[in-house]
């Protein structure tokens, strides 16, 4: 049967098409992991000797992955639509009985996209991180590890079995752990740290259990063979698969339940929130419900479950990020908003992951060029992150002002700007889907408008108020380039649009459809303009037309006090899992320490019991060989009891 | 060429020849020669290793007739499965001296002594792996008895004695349960035309009353259980793994425990296949127990070094797990664990010796912020503690991953639960990893050395082949699979097939 005759005639569906073996350029794909791999390596084992270059070393690795992904890109623009997708094979990595896992590459329009997004806003940000951590004893170590994290995101998004990819997943959390904990002589980055990882681990449980689930269903686990098998699947296999892999990608893209570890990964320096916690790794969950559609796309209780979560995460984030004052926070929680909005997106089914994928972009280059933003006003504040205690800033950093602005233009959806185009798409296919759905992304739309607008006034338009031994003054060159860059892609990001390219270009690898509605689509985008100018309005009047008190206030309102508490989802986390956890380790450990003594003497007396039915063995030769043995055995003890140890 | 007489033998000499040299103290000619010793045996096992034919079957075979009114034979051959173990003991032992260096200063006996022992360790842990005799086999296997309950009560903490008694009569135990049933064997082959026979090729066609099969089935697997150890009777490992010192903890944990782990796959499910299927559901649970009773003991504790010896018991819970599930994914798992396990668990061992050695203290509570003056330890305690977590990339994920896969096939519950697992070894190492080397520095630590050449020289093959074996297991894993697919078919299992599988769809396509 063809999947072709199984949907909608509007749709077109992802092709089968084996992939093609690397020759030409895409013979060098291996590099674009392998060369920030061997750079992590030589700046994390290089020791002192490598202080004076590593981060020159460092930003040439991935400027070098950028440069080949460059050349790939262009190679496949030449090719034929449906033949894009390459497959480079390594090594066998794993081979037993019947499951064999090839160490294999796959570059499709897909990974495609991501390759150019990983390298290049992360070689941007590794240039910025040169000046941004220029005073830092452990600048080598901070490169080192970095690229230890690209290397990593690349063979996640490159991987063409999941196995692979579950190396690059949890390589990423570890270079996420290592950079979150970076400044880990302070107690709160370590403990971050380790918070992030934990939880990432309930997710990685998820994630593995989808691949033993795939292996034990299809006898692989490549992408090239789930995809053909998938279908042939029972719906419940499916749906448990999907989930098991939502589970997997709530975790790396800190969506409820499993969010409350992306805030207090702040942090790590502020590069970090940007390139990991922001722009890649927290969205390799999109990436991953996008590159299994072939199995959402058969398991509707999945997809569902993907589309609330996605909502409800969107909804959450955008409430925490109103009620923090520390500005990487509140970025943050807007972070884990719009990642909500692109899972939405995709678990739409095709008609949204292209979309997501299109948010994702975007999101990429404001969300990092507003950290990058956020990283400069600390750089210039003493690392101070509370935004009550900034203000008037505009005149004094204009070009941080000015590029933050852009960002700020592009998250919350100005005409125009990126995140309006990619944002305006989502809302039109949750709008297709389900009106509840499109109110719901709609309502974030307007909350997005209104915390962003406040961090906005807070941190560069309001009345000054920081003390008087801060000199706020502009960052180096080296800084603010890369925020230029990124804010030149936040304003024109959508052109990836034009023409429906970017929807087009990633139909073979996730299939179309369009979004049908019964209102002309001009229509939601003027709904979308006009929450959003309503968001700005109320942040106008709450914040611009008062003032902002040196000091959080403390007589506020419950929604107040439950955003400033993350919706109480770590009070959530200690109640139901922490303290019965510890209880439990507790009282285990009594009892096996306790046990000890007990058991010893119950063995003893057992010995006797057991030696003495032994002599009851039998005749003959058993019972005199018997007799034998246990005598030898005794006089071992003896022997070894008699040499009497202090 | 008697190849394996001649590895097996080699330490044994060796140890001789150090426990005559002369005592004189801070002399290090024993320990030299000891190192030289233990290098020419790893030397000699890598030209083995290399010449081992990856078809499979027993290679290297030796055989004479040792005692003939029992049937018991001088009989040493290697598979796959024996090979690896072989390689291990043969990689860790020049490791664990090169580490141990100074820590048999202040033991009851002498350095020589010391050393000698964990000669004779490694030839008779050697020639457990290789003997194809059930008899010689157990004496080997009590015989080893004698050097690790010297090395634990004669050289460590201060209730070594008490580790090392507790030990013995736990083993002891297990030895004479096995006993029994070594007897029981000699009696079931006796009734044979051929006469009796230890001879395992001869053994394991033996067809045996059910009821017989299983009691001597249970003789065995008991005492390999209290050897691997595997829970409810786990106890004597934190305190001997506690009490010893690294090194001796190493050769206990990472090889002599193996030994349990090795009997089940070879001698129950090699002699008892019938009584080894009919006692899978009991041990799979002990085994999924073990998992988690020894994930969340390791949480609850303050001694690193109980700690890590916890975490075996969850790691071994995984092996046993892994040996009875019976397919292809899960034995060649159990078994690359083994090897893992080896290497993750001694040099994690070793890594917070040297780091207990510099401040006298083995509790958590006494460390903090160590990363800031000992980065180098600090490293190479994050990448065994990361090994040890089974991150993908380092060996252990490989074998965790397969045990896993392969029990997921067969039984989905006992996979997700045993899954939890994965979740608690992050728990147990970063809080450990958290407490000792992150935050700020703990007053009295400021003077705290970094790894010496010495030190780095040891950890660095272990750690090398950690992370060489997660992303290439090839070379593991050919020698492994002949050994597996025997042992299955000697069992008469077959692996499930995908319900879906994903060859027939690509071909329904096309």
């Amino acid at each position: 049967m063809s999947p072709m005759t199984a949907l909608p005639v509007l749709s077109e569906t992802a092709s089968a098409v084996a992939p093609a073996q690397a020759g030409g350029v895409y013979s060098l794909l291996w590099l674009v992991v392998a060369l920030p791999a061997v750079s992590a390596a030589i700046l994390l084992l290089g020791g002192r000797s490598t202080n004076a270059w590593g981060h020159l070393l460092g930003c040439a690795a991935p400027i070098a992955s950028f440069a080949l992904g460059v050349l790939m890109f262009v190679s496949l623009l030449t090719r034929d639509a449906h033949d894009r997708a390459i497959e480079q094979h390594l090594f066998d990595w794993i081979t037993t009985g019947s499951y064999d896992v090839d160490a294999g590459l796959l570059l499709d329009p897909l990974s495609m996209l991501f390759v150019l997004l990983i390298t290049g806003v992360g070689s941007i940000i590794h240039v910025y991180s040169i000046g941004y951590m220029a005073e830092d004893p452990r600048r080598r170590r901070f490169f080192g590890q970095l690229n230890l994290f690209v290397a990593a995101m690349l063979l996640l998004v490159l991987g063409s079995d999941y196995l692979v990819l579950f190396v690059g997943w949890e390589g990423v959390g570890l270079a996420s752990y290592l950079l979150i904990g970076f400044w880990q002589h302070k107690h709160s980055a370590a403990t971050a740290a380790k918070k992030a990882f934990v939880v990432n681990r309930v997710g990685d449980m998820g994630m593995a259990l989808a691949v033993m689930l795939m292996f034990a269903t299809f006898g692989t686990t490549s992408f090239v063979g789930v995809s053909a098998a998938a279908e042939g699947a029972s719906t419940a296999t499916l749906t448990a698969l999907g989930l098991l892999l939502l589970l997997g990608a709530c975790g790396k893209s800190a969506q409820v339940p499993l969010q409350s570890w992306l805030l207090d990964a702040m942090e790590g320096p502020t590069p970090v929130s940007a390139l990991i916690h922001a722009a890649t790794m927290v969205t390799a969950g999109v990436y991953l419900v996008t590159r299994s559609n072939f199995i959402f796309n058969e398991a509707p209780t999945a997809q569902t479950a993907v589309v609330i979560v996605g909502l409800v995460t969107a909804l959450w984030g955008a409430i925490i990020g109103c009620a923090k004052d520390d500005i990487k926070k509140a970025l943050a929680g807007s972070t884990m908003s719009q990642i909500g909005y692109m899972h939405l997106a995709a678990g739409l089914g095709p008609i949204g992951y292209a979309f997501a994928i299109f948010h994702l972009l975007t999101h990429g280059f404001f969300k990092a060029n507003l950290f990058l933003g956020a990283g400069s006003v600390m750089h210039s504040m003493n690392d101070e992150v509370d935004m009550r205690r900034y203000g008037g800033l505009a005149p004094l950093m204009p070009i941080t002002f000015l590029t933050f602005a852009m960002g700020y233009l592009a998250i919350i959806g100005f005409p125009l700007f990126s995140g309006f185009w990619s944002k305006d798409l989502i809302l039109e296919a949750a709008f297709a889907e389900n009106l509840v759905v499109g109110f719901g992304a709609l309502l974030g739309a307007g909350i997005t408008a209104f915390y962003m607008t406040r961090v906005m006034l807070m941190t560069f338009l309001s009345p000054k108020r920081w003390a008087d031994d801060v000199h706020p003054h502009e960052s180096p060159r080296v800084m603010t380039v890369p925020l230029l860059v990124l804010a030149a892609l936040s304003a024109v990001g959508g052109v990836l649009y034009l023409g429906g390219w970017v929807v087009d270009w990633l139909t073979p690898v996730v299939g179309e459809e369009h979004p049908e509605l019964g209102v002309p689509v001009w229509v939601i985008s003027l709904a979308a303009v006009a929450v959003v100018a309503a968001g700005v309005a109320v942040a106008w009047v709450l914040v611009a037309k008062r003032d902002v008190p040196r000091e959080a206030p403390v007589r506020v309102s419950v929604f107040t006090t439950a955003a400033r508490a993350d919706l109480f989802g770590d009070a959530l986390n200690e109640a139901v899992f922490m303290r019965p956890g510890q209880h439990l380790t507790r009282s285990l450990v009594y009892v096996d320490n306790r046990g000890v003594d007990g058991t010893v003497n119950g063995l003893g007396g057992l010995i006797g019991g057991a030696s003495g039915r032994l002599r009851r063995l039998q005749t003959g030769f058993v019972r005199s060989y018997a007799l034998t043995m246990v005598a030898g055995a005794f006089v071992v003890v003896v022997a070894l009891l008699a040499a009497n140890l202090s | 060429m008697p190849w394996l007489t001649v590895l097996g033998a080699a330490p044994i000499v060796g140890a001789v020849l150090v426990a005559l040299l002369p005592r004189r103290a801070r002399e290090d000619l024993p320990k030299i020669v000891a190192l030289a010793v233990s290098v020419a045996v790893l030397g000699l096992t890598v030209a083995l290793a290399v010449q081992y034919d990856t078809g499979g079957g027993y290679q290297f075979t030796e055989q004479h007739e040792w005692i003939s009114a029992f049937g018991a034979h001088y009989a040493l051959g290697l598979d796959g499965i024996g090979l690896l173990m072989v390689v291990l003991t043969a990689v860790l032992t020049p490791v664990v001296i090169l580490a141990s260096w100074y820590d048999a200063e202040g033991g009851r006996w002498s350095t020589n002594a010391f050393f000698a022992w964990v000669l004779l360790l490694e030839g008779l842990s050697i020639g457990v792996f290789a003997a194809t005799d059930v008899f010689l086999f157990y004496v080997l296997f009590e015989a080893t008895l004698v050097p690790i309950y010297f090395l634990i009560g004669g050289y460590g903490g201060v209730r070594r004695s008490y580790a090392a008694v507790k030990f013995l009569i736990f083993s002891l135990f297990g030895g004479l349960l096995m006993l029994a049933s070594v007897v029981g064997l000699y009696v079931v082959s006796a009734d044979n035309e051929t006469g009796p026979t230890y001879l395992l090729s001869e053994l394991s066609g033996l067809s045996m009353d059910e009821t017989t099969g299983r009691w001597l089935f249970l003789g065995f697997f008991i005492a390999f259980a209290i050897k691997a150890p595997m829970w409810p009777v786990h106890t004597w490992l934190p305190d001997a793994a506690s009490e010893g010192t690294p090194g001796t903890s190493v050769m206990l944990v990472s090889v002599l425990d193996k030994i349990g782990t090795f009997g089940m796959l070879r001698f129950c499910l090699g002699i008892f296949p019938e009584a080894s299927q009919w006692a899978t559901p009991v041990v799979i649970t002990l085994a999924v127990i073990s998992v988690l009773y020894g994930a969340l003991l390791a949480i609850g504790q303050n001694d690193m070094r109980r700690l890590i010896a916890y975490t075996s018991v969850s790691h071994f819970g995984f092996i046993v797990l892994g040996i009875f599930v019976f397919n292809s994914q899960s034995h060649a798992g159990a078994v690359l664990y083994m090897f893992n396990h080896g290497l993750a668990t001694g040099a994690l061992f070793l890594v917070t010796g040297f780091l207990i050695s510099r401040r006298g203290s083995k509790m958590i509570s006494d460390f903090g912020g160590v990363e800031s003056v000992a980065p180098v330890l600090a490293g190479a305690f994050l990448v065994a503690g990361l090994a040890s977590l089974s991150l993908p990339g380092l060996a252990p994920f490989v074998s965790e991953f397969l045990v896993l896969a392969g029990t997921f096939s067969e039984s989905i519950v006992t996979a997700v639960i045993a899954a939890f697992g994965i979740i608690l070894a992050a728990l147990y190492i970063l809080i450990m990893y958290q407490r000792t080397m992150t935050g700020p520095l703990r007053p009295g630590l400021e003077a705290t050395r970094d790894l010496n050449l010495r030190e780095s020289v040891a950890l660095a093959p272990v750690l090398a082949l950690i992370v060489v074996l997660g992303l290439f297991p090839k070379p593991a894993l050919d020698v492994i699979n002949p050994g597996v697919a025997a042992t299955l078919e000697h069992v008469g299992e077959t692996d499930p097939e995908p319900t879906v599988p994903a060859e027939a769809a690509e071909g329904a396509q096309e």
